[in-house]
C-alpha cells in the first residue's frame, strides 16, 4: 500500500543518521513533489549491513532547483528528481 | 561548551551538525600522498579491500578465478553499442518508444540485454526538457546499456558540480541550452539506472536505423551532449 501519490508535496525528512543512507545529504529538508511511485524495493539502510529488511515504497520526487539551492543560477524551470524511500519523506498540505 | 551548557537541547543539535559535517569531509582525507609513479599501480583501500574479499571468496570455493575473469571479461566487452540500438529503435519505431519509455527493462530485453537486478528508466529529451544522469552517491549507471563508466563521471568534481550548477557543467561538454529549455538533473540515488534517449538532430530524416545508431555516443545517452550531424 502507497503512502504517497503522485502529485503530492513531500518534504525530506532532516534528519542526519549515521549509516548506509541513500538520501543525499542535499535534499534533506527540502520540499518536492512526487512524480512517480516505483513500488517497493528492500530499505537499503538494513540491506547494505545484510540484516533482515523490510520492504520500502521507492519514489521519484521532483525538486525545482531554486528550492534546492537558494543561490541557483538558472531558469525558475529547472529540476532534479531523486529517488527517495517512504521513510524519508513526510507529507506536506 | 559552558556558554551552552543551560540549553542541552541546543548543545545536542550543535553536535548533531557537527558530526555530520565531519562526516561529510572525511571523504576526502584519504588522497594526499604523492603521485604514483606512471607504471606503478598503487591500490587505495578499496581496491585492497576488494582483492581481499575476491581471493576469500576463491579459498573458500565460493566462486573460481575462472568465474571471476569471465564476468569481468563479460562487463569489459559491454558498450555503448548497446544504448545505441535501443536508441535508434526508438527514433524509428514510435511503438517500440512507447515500449522503452513505459518499461524500459522489457524494452531493452527484446535485443536481448537481460538487467535481472536493475531497474531501467528510460528518460526521452525533447524540445523543452533535456535529462543529465548523475549519482552523486557514487557511481550508479547503466552498465548493461553503456559499458563501464567514464572516469569523469565517477570524479567528485561531476558528481557535486552537475547537480548543483548543470547548465555550467553542460556548457565545459560543449552543450549550451536556452533558458526555455528545462534542465532536469536525475540523481541515482535508489535501485533504477537511467538512460536518457537523446533527440533525433534535423537532417537525419532520411538516414537508417543502422546509420543513425552510429551517431549516438555514450555522452549523449548520459546526457552531457546532444546528438548533432552537423559536428559528425
Amino acid at each position: 500500500m502507497s503512502r504517497f501519490s503522485e502529485g503530492d508535496t513531500v518534504r525530506v525528512r532532516e534528519d542526519y543518521p549515521l549509516g548506509h543512507i541513500r538520501t543525499p545529504v542535499y535534499i534533506r529538508g527540502k520540499e518536492g513533489t512526487v512524480v512517480c511511485d516505483f513500488g517497493a524495493f528492500g530499505n537499503p539502510e538494513t540491506l547494505a549491513y545484510c540484516l533482515p529488511t523490510e520492504k520500502r515504497e521507492l519514489y521519484k520526487v521532483r525538486f525545482r532547483q531554486k528550492d534546492v539551492w537558494e543561490s541557483y543560477r538558472g531558469p525558475a524551470a529547472d529540476t532534479v528528481d531523486l529517488d527517495l524511500y517512504e521513510h524519508w519523506l513526510e507529507k506536506k498540505s | 561548551m559552558s556558554t551552552h551548557g543551560q540549553d542541552h537541547h541546543k548543545d545536542h543539535h550543535d553536535d548533531h551538525h557537527h558530526d555530520h559535517h565531519h562526516d561529510h569531509d572525511h571523504h576526502h582525507g584519504h588522497d594526499h600522498h604523492a603521485p604514483p609513479q606512471p607504471d606503478d599501480k598503487v591500490h587505495s583501500y578499496h581496491q585492497m579491500l576488494g582483492i581481499a574479499v575476491k581471493e576469500l571468496l576463491i579459498e573458500k570455493g565460493i566462486v573460481t578465478a575462472e568465474e571471476v575473469r569471465r564476468m569481468v571479461e563479460r562487463r569489459d566487452s559491454i558498450t555503448p553499442a548497446n544504448g545505441a540500438k535501443v536508441v535508434a529503435r526508438a527514433w524509428t519505431d514510435p511503438a517500440y518508444r512507447d515500449r522503452l519509455l513505459k518499461d524500459a527493462n522489457k524494452a531493452v530485453a527484446e535485443f536481448g540485454i537481460e538487467m535481472p537486478t536493475t531497474h531501467l528508466v528510460a528518460l526521452e529529451n525533447t524540445e523543452k526538457l533535456h535529462n543529465v544522469v548523475v549519482c552523486t552517491l557514487c557511481s550508479c549507471y547503466p552498465r548493461d546499456l553503456l559499458g563501464l563508466p567514464p572516469s569523469w563521471y565517477k570524479s567528485k568534481a561531476y558528481r557535486s558540480r552537475v547537480v548543483v550548477e548543470p547548465r555550467a557543467v553542460l556548457t565545459e561538454f560543449g552543450t549550451s541550452l536556452p533558458d526555455d529549455v528545462e534542465v532536469r538533473v536525475h540523481d541515482s540515488t535508489a535501485d533504477m539506472r537511467y538512460l536518457v534517449v537523446p533527440r533525433r538532430p534535423a537532417g537525419a530524416e532520411g538516414m537508417s536505423e543502422e546509420q543513425l545508431t552510429a551517431l549516438i555516443t555514450r555522452d549523449t545517452m548520459i546526457g552531457v551532449a546532444q546528438v548533432d550531424l552537423s559536428r559528425q
